[in-house]
């Protein structure tokens, strides 16, 4: 009896503590899933529920008066052979391209700054960083200004000397590129802060060796800089390309609809949105929708295979 | 070796001045480079402060106006009669309001869930969310539109915050932080008996700050220069937020620079001078998103 009590004993210690973690192990999973509720309801019902039913949409043909049917790959299909998205497609990977520019440029600048005994950092940073936080909106107008092909302070300095420049954001042939200008200018700021703080943890030993070597400043940029800085810059080119390949505000604030440079100039998104909320036509929005997802994922593919051949982690 | 060292010195010496009078030279040239990018740089807004307080005449004058024959201040009052902006305003001010409060709430439980909690199904559920994360928003739009129209919330302040108060991507930037901060902080908690929302509420969340404060930022700044949300849903003047106002209602006044410029200025200006004060904010929360993130 005694020695049955005594296995009782011994056997309840450690039940007891096991039912203690259990009941532990409980409370966490209520309570992970209760924290995790609002999340996961708002993020099913305006992020998850809606990338399948754009894909659905994107199946179906949307009638004037509300309503849709289904019409299988014909949005698809369409797509290829349309000559606004072809041009739209253009017009985005020109845009993305070009605004890529801002990545080099963010470079130097952060390189520049970084120089060790440079007075008057916080104020260059904050002059770099401004248009970045400026309302896009508000860039946008500001810059219209600028490129006013009457009375625009660009043309009035080419006039100076002698040259006519043309209608900057309605001449077909110059508008995408005065966008991805304005592009470029609010952007480097935001690279410049990301190169700064990436090239403050690049060892300061590695300069001072190469110092000893006598290794210029410029040698140094290129063989410690560059090189210790990649990933960083892997990481801004990856998100500078996602973003600029979404680009819309510019575009709808500066060229906007009526503007002969239209064609010639609108994005991706933009024409997306003109189809779905200015069209009303839904369903062939999706398809461009899923397109942009597709050009996407093979432009951050791409850069995610190439970076073996270039990026150095230490 | 003792004469070696005493005809090194000097050479040693000569060298590092050289050096320094170099790096001076050098100083000098960067300043240049770097004044001239920073004058590109603000370079429009100045053209802008001047043309708000030009009158149009002056506004489009060729040779360009540098002095104002009389500062034209009205052109600033003009914007409130042009437009409702006032409205606007306070469009923008709420519903960044909103959806910051409402990230910095939704993404820390959340973030604190995936990142210290351990239950059953979450590396289903984080894995969802980091697919949302690598969608881009225009594939959310149509439907959430839909779900704006059909809670008849078109045209109002919610329906301007709502899809933006949850964030997938400020979820896993709150995880991140929260994986940063020592687990003995979070043992200790427990064996003190604080449940598991205790542990977040009176432990981890105080020592998150600096996470939240650069969440805050990104969501301020995404919030205030949102476009094309408030374009899909708020289409009535008075219900959007200055951004839209700006965008849509340029075309009625597309010929007023000095008004559209000193209105562009008034709505820009508020998060302009936020950034200079929590200048350090503003960088480390953006370098953070993004080593983090």
């Amino acid at each position: 009896m005694a020695v049955l009590a005594e296995k009782v004993r011994s056997a309840e210690r450690p039940g007891k503590s096991r039912r203690r973690r259990s009941a532990r192990k409980r409370l966490e999973a209520r309570w992970g899933w209760l924290l995790i509720a609002p999340s996961v309801i708002g993020l099913g019902v305006f992020s998850i529920w809606p990338i399948f039913r754009t894909l659905y949409y994107s199946f179906t043909l949307w009638g004037a008066f509300g309503g849709h049917t289904w019409n299988g790959l014909t949005n698809y299909r369409t797509l290829f052979s349309d000559s606004e998205v072809l041009h739209a497609l253009r017009n985005t990977l020109i845009f993305a391209l070009l605004s890529m520019l801002s990545v080099p440029i963010g470079i130097v600048v952060s390189a520049l700054l970084n120089r060790p005994g440079l007075r008057g950092l916080g104020v260059y940073r904050t002059f770099y960083f401004i248009p970045v936080i400026t309302l896009p909106a508000a860039v946008a107008l500001m810059w219209k200004f600028v490129y006013n092909g009457d009375y625009g302070p660009v043309n009035q300095f080419l006039k100076l000397f002698g040259v006519h420049g043309p209608h900057w954001t309605s001449d077909p042939s110059t508008a995408l590129y005065a966008v991805a200008i304005v592009a470029i200018w609010s952007s480097v700021g935001y690279n410049m802060v990301l190169f700064l703080a990436g090239m403050q943890t690049i060892p300061r030993h590695l300069y001072e060796a190469a110092e000893i070597d006598g290794a210029g400043k410029i040698r140094q940029f290129f063989t410690i800089t560059l090189p210790m800085l990649s990933p960083t810059i892997f990481f801004v080119t990856v998100i500078g390309v996602i973003n600029a390949l979404q680009a819309f505000d510019l575009i709808y604030v500066m060229i906007g609809k009526n503007n002969p440079a239209l064609n010639d100039s609108e994005t991706i998104v933009y024409l997306f949105y003109d189809k779905a909320f200015v069209q009303s036509n839904g369903g062939y929005a999706a398809a461009i929708a899923f397109l942009l997802l597709g050009i996407i994922i093979v432009f951050t593919g791409c850069q995610f295979w190439l970076q073996k051949k270039w990026v150095h982690y230490e | 070796m003792s004469s070696a060292v005493l005809t090194a010195a000097p050479a040693r010496a000569e060298r590092a001045r050289r050096r320094r009078r170099r790096d001076r030279r050098g100083h000098l040239v960067v300043h240049v480079i770097l004044s001239v990018g920073a004058l590109l740089m603000i370079a429009p807004f100045l053209l802008e402060m001047l043309i708000s307080v030009e009158t149009f005449a002056e506004a489009t004058a060729v040779p360009m106006t540098f002095i104002p024959h009389v500062w034209r201040w009205s052109n600033y009052s003009d914007v409130f009669s042009a437009m409702p902006f006032k409205q606007m305003m306070v469009n923008t001010v709420l519903m960044t309001l909103a959806r910051t409060a409402g990230q910095l709430v939704f993404c820390s439980l959340a973030g604190y869930a995936f990142a210290r909690l351990r239950f059953r199904g979450q590396n289903v559920v984080f894995g969802l969310f980091l697919s949302v994360l690598m969608v881009p928003s225009q594939l959310f739009l149509i439907p959430q539109y839909e779900i704006i129209h059909d809670l008849n919330l078109l045209n109002s302040l919610p329906g301007l915050f709502l899809p933006g108060i949850f964030s997938a991507f400020g979820t896993f930037l709150m995880r991140q932080f929260f994986l940063q901060l020592p687990r003995e902080v979070q043992e200790a908690a427990y064996i003190d008996g604080a449940g598991p929302f205790q542990t977040y509420w009176r432990v981890l969340l105080p020592l998150a700050r600096p996470g939240l404060i650069a969440l805050a930022i990104l969501v301020i700044i995404w919030s205030w220069n949102d476009l094309l949300w408030p374009l899909v849903v708020n289409t009535d003047p008075s219900s959007m937020p200055v951004s839209a106002g700006l965008a849509t209602l340029q075309g009625q006044y597309l010929t007023n620079y000095p008004v559209l410029m000193a209105g562009s200025l008034m709505a820009s200006l508020p998060l302009i001078i936020i950034f200079i004060l929590f200048q350090r904010h503003f960088i480390e929360g953006i370098a953070f998103s993004a080593t983090k993130g």
